[in-house]
């Protein structure tokens, strides 16, 4: 009998119907991401990803909707290995996400849509409308650096500066065009030279003086508000700096040096005195730190809750802190608690263009408050959120 | 073409006639097959439109990621493709071993036949299909290109949001419609290319001005549950790029509805057959072995859901033993070719899932109490129950339109018909919110939550809910 069929194998390669409606799909990750950049700012699995390149990330706009039953309601069809009777547990889920069950696969519901994003992605989108100000003042010429770019060929030169594989392409060339083809005859003509431009490089490290009041009413949440604040400025100096360090300074009623660990986990009880930090910044700075080697970036987190006394004193050494920072900057995390004088109200005072100061009620407020902490010059400061 | 490819597929060139034969000779009848081997990106992308040429969509982009995802990483393979039309179009997966192929082709081959000869399948004109979605996704682009590929993918998002609320007994109630006016409407497809100058009229696409008889109108006599028609008829503000992608959408879920009714069938009957194919091909010894476990693979049961190709095999299987052990030898065969002709899912469901087979299958139902997964059913009664309702209309939700002018302010006013399972309700708000977009005006779902009415709106800004 004649049956009737074919097997082919055409070449696909060129077949990019996937990969097309793909890229369309990634680009609708990249603008979801980008219209809920404060809840992405400050996503858990970001912050807390220690370093992992490629993170998820809710986006819960993506969903396909449509009219379905709620499936956390409902019973579901399966099959047992011959034995099962009524009360077997099939697995559990002691953490209410939605839809986890036994195996992957057919679950019953997930609410929302995860994406797959790099670091990376996510950096370009947040990092678009941040800035560094005050760029124009490190073109002092003590910042700077020059060195010695070989970027440039020319016809004159340095004997020792010859480009000889320049000089033998130049070379074919001629010969070829007369009709003579082959690398013979060099003349003057063919030289060519490597030679040099004078670049001036700018300076190359930062460091981040992060400083946490730790006392008794900086809880879990704040803290973790201080931890997506710095993830993020510490990332976006990094690509503007080839060097960037970070010193952790704790205070309540005095101050020290932490390490990082320490910076975002532990607690202490006690009341507060900010002016403890500022002095300690600044000594570290005239210590460890040079102006004229450093850009420093100094940025302070606290509930407000400072001693009232202090506070006069705080303003001075903020003062002093200005003339060696490039940016100083201070973050207010709002409690439940209304404080009618907080230090933000306080700070209002300071009016120079190189402190901002913040204020964060909650995660979404992470990243208007990145924003106007890197904002461009031209644009005026002290934003609350 | 390399070596090994082409020795590859001169094996299956050879294999595959035999098969075929092997087939004839079970009796089953398929249309011409067209076998092509292509790259994983490739079967995953058809996997993920469902047809080759299907317009362009970011949804499918993002079905494609996540199984190329899954394939990357070995987590799950799709390994057949193939596709209700005729000829019959199946992909093989470049990189499967010659035996997995050769299972794929058997596998395949029934398909196909099933395809050809159940019943609900008789309406899919599988000679156009393929040149007919060409031709729409080339519409598509075409719009793209002249109002914004935003504004036609929203609008493809909101049409798809509502897609499955058909009516596939639309044939029947057409007929009965026709039955008692004479008039414009009975015009039939004449010719292929009927909807193509019906794209030039507006609305139900013929003459009358909106006096057709057999078009429902704003207060249709019985509410209608095909939510695209209604829409496509009673809308207003639609433009005519709008009216196509909404009639696209529509058709292209009527060729579809046959397969979401008849899976576990159709698995089940081409699982039964690449067994039996297979098992007449001389296989060695080497090859035996690793059949054995492709299929052992295939149809693994899951605790978490019902395995189609096994619950379908052994449902087939089952009844070809009760009828050849009732009406005596070779009853059992016949009587399963007639199932795989008149049968869906429900039915086969309903009539032949026997209390031995849940029980012998351990088939139980479960549910969340509190925070663990656990088992809540074993009677078979129940258990088969819960099976065939999970299964009417294709597992969705009833949606019937029952007033297009409601609160005679043009709002549309929509109800669920309420069984025994309640709405997803953050899912139908949002879904509300598309439904506007394509409605214009207010609209509104009615349905129970917590055994009390509720009602749902969306005026175009906001969304409201009250109880009733």
């Amino acid at each position: 009998m004649n049956y009737n069929f074919v097997i082919t194998r055409e070449d696909w390669s060129l077949h990019r119907k996937g990969e097309v409606d793909q890229h369309r799909h990634k680009e609708k990750v990249r603008e979801a991401i980008k219209q809920n950049l404060a809840d992405i700012v400050s996503e858990e699995s970001i912050i807390l990803s220690d370093g992992r390149r490629v993170v998820k990330v809710p986006i819960r706009s993506l969903e396909q909707y449509r009219f379905s039953y709620d499936s956390r309601k409902q019973k579901h069809a399966g099959q047992g290995d011959g034995k099962s009777k009524v009360g077997d547990v099939l697995g559990s889920d002691p953490q209410q996400a939605p839809g986890k069950g036994p195996g992957a696969g057919e679950e019953p519901g997930q609410d929302y849509y995860e994406a797959d994003v790099t670091i990376d992605e996510i950096e370009q989108i947040v990092f678009e409308d941040l800035s560094l100000p005050n760029l124009e003042e490190k073109k002092n010429k003590k910042l700077a650096s020059e060195t010695v770019e070989f970027r440039d060929v020319r016809k004159y030169g340095i004997q020792s500066n010859v480009d000889r594989k320049r000089t033998i392409l130049e070379v074919l060339k001629r010969n070829a065009l007369n009709g003579n083809p082959g690398i013979h005859g060099i003349t003057p003509e063919d030289l060519r030279y490597k030679t040099w431009e004078i670049v001036p490089k700018f300076e190359s490290s930062a460091v981040v003086l992060a400083m946490m009041d730790t006392s008794g009413s900086m809880g879990p949440f704040e803290k973790y508000i201080a931890r997506s604040f710095f993830f993020w400025m510490v990332r976006f100096l990094r690509t503007k700096y080839e060097n960037v360090e970070i010193v952790f300074l704790a205070h309540h009623t005095e101050a020290k040096e932490v390490t990082e660990e320490e910076f975002f986990t532990k607690g202490e009880s006690g009341g507060t005195r900010c002016s403890s930090v500022y002095q300690l910044a600044l000594d570290l700075i005239n210590t460890r730190y040079p102006k004229d080697d450093y850009n420093i970036y100094a940025f302070h987190f606290s509930d407000g809750d400072n001693l009232t006394s202090d506070n006069e004193k705080c303003i001075r050494l903020i003062d002093q802190l200005l003339v060696k920072c490039s940016l100083v900057g201070y973050g207010e995390i709002e409690g439940p608690y209304y404080y009618t004088s907080t230090l933000n109200s306080f700070y209002k005072r300071i009016t120079h263009s190189r402190f901002v100061s913040v204020s964060i009620r909650d995660k979404n407020g992470v990243y208007p408050a990145l924003k106007s902490f890197f904002k461009n010059s031209d644009q005026k400061g002290g934003v609350s959120s | 073409m390399s070596d090994p490819v082409l020795l590859e597929m001169q094996q299956l060139e050879a294999a595959i006639p035999k098969m075929m034969e092997i087939a004839r000779q079970f009796k089953l009848d398929f249309y011409p097959m067209r076998f092509e081997i292509c790259p994983g990106e490739i079967i995953y992308t058809f996997g993920a439109y469902g047809m080759p040429t299907r317009y362009t969509h970011w949804s499918f982009g993002k079905s494609y990621h996540r199984m190329k995802t899954q394939y990357d990483y070995n987590l799950s393979r799709i390994y057949e493709m193939v596709i209700n039309s005729d000829p019959c179009y199946a992909f093989l997966l470049e990189g499967n071993t010659i035996i997995q192929n050769k299972m794929v082709a058997a596998h395949v081959l029934a398909h196909c036949d099933f395809f050809k000869n159940n019943a609900y399948f008789s309406h899919t004109n599988p000679q156009d299909i393929i040149e007919t979605m060409a031709v729409a996704a080339a519409r598509f682009r075409q719009y793209e290109m002249v109002h914004g590929q935003q504004k036609v993918e929203s609008f493809i998002d909101a049409v798809m949001s509502i897609q499955e609320h058909i009516d596939p007994h639309q044939s029947i109630r057409k007929r009965e419609l026709q039955h008692d006016k004479s008039g414009c409407c009975n015009k039939k497809d004449n010719s292929p290319y009927d909807d193509l100058w019906k794209l030039d009229q507006s609305g139900h696409g013929c003459q009358c001005q909106g006096q057709c008889p057999s078009k429902q109108g704003k207060h249709p006599p019985q509410p209608e549950k095909d939510l695209l028609l209604f829409i496509l008829e009673n809308a207003k503000g639609l433009e005519e790029w709008q009216h196509d992608v909404i009639s696209t959408l529509r058709d292209e879920m009527f060729y579809f509805w046959p397969q979401m009714r008849t899976k576990i069938m159709n698995e089940g009957w081409a699982t039964y057959w690449h067994l039996r194919i297979m098992r007449e091909m001389d296989l060695s010894e080497v090859e035996s072995i690793e059949f054995a476990k492709m299929h052992a693979g295939v149809i693994l049961p899951s605790r978490s859901s019902i395995n189609p190709y096994f619950l379908g095999l052994k449902m087939f299987e089952d009844i070809e033993k009760r009828w050849d052990n009732e009406f005596g030898e070779g009853a059992g065969k016949e009587k399963i070719y007639e199932i795989r002709e008149i049968d869906n899912d429900v039915s086969f469901l309903r009539n032949y899932l026997t209390k031995e087979l849940v029980e012998d299958l351990d088939l139980y139902l479960y549910r969340k109490v509190g925070h663990d997964w656990k088992v809540v059913e074993k009677n078979w009664e129940k258990v088969r129950d819960h099976l065939v309702n999970s299964m009417t209309n294709a597992g969705f939700p009833v949606i019937l339109a029952e007033d297009g002018d409601y609160g005679r302010r043009g709002e549309l006013y929509l109800r669920h018909v309420f069984e025994d399972k309640e709405l997803n309700i953050k899912y139908l708000e949002k879904t509300l919110v598309h439904v506007f977009s394509l409605w214009n005006r207010p609209v509104h779902l009615e349905t129970k939550i917590d055994n009390k009415v509720a009602l749902f709106s969306f005026d175009g800004e906001k969304g409201s809910r009250k109880f009733v």
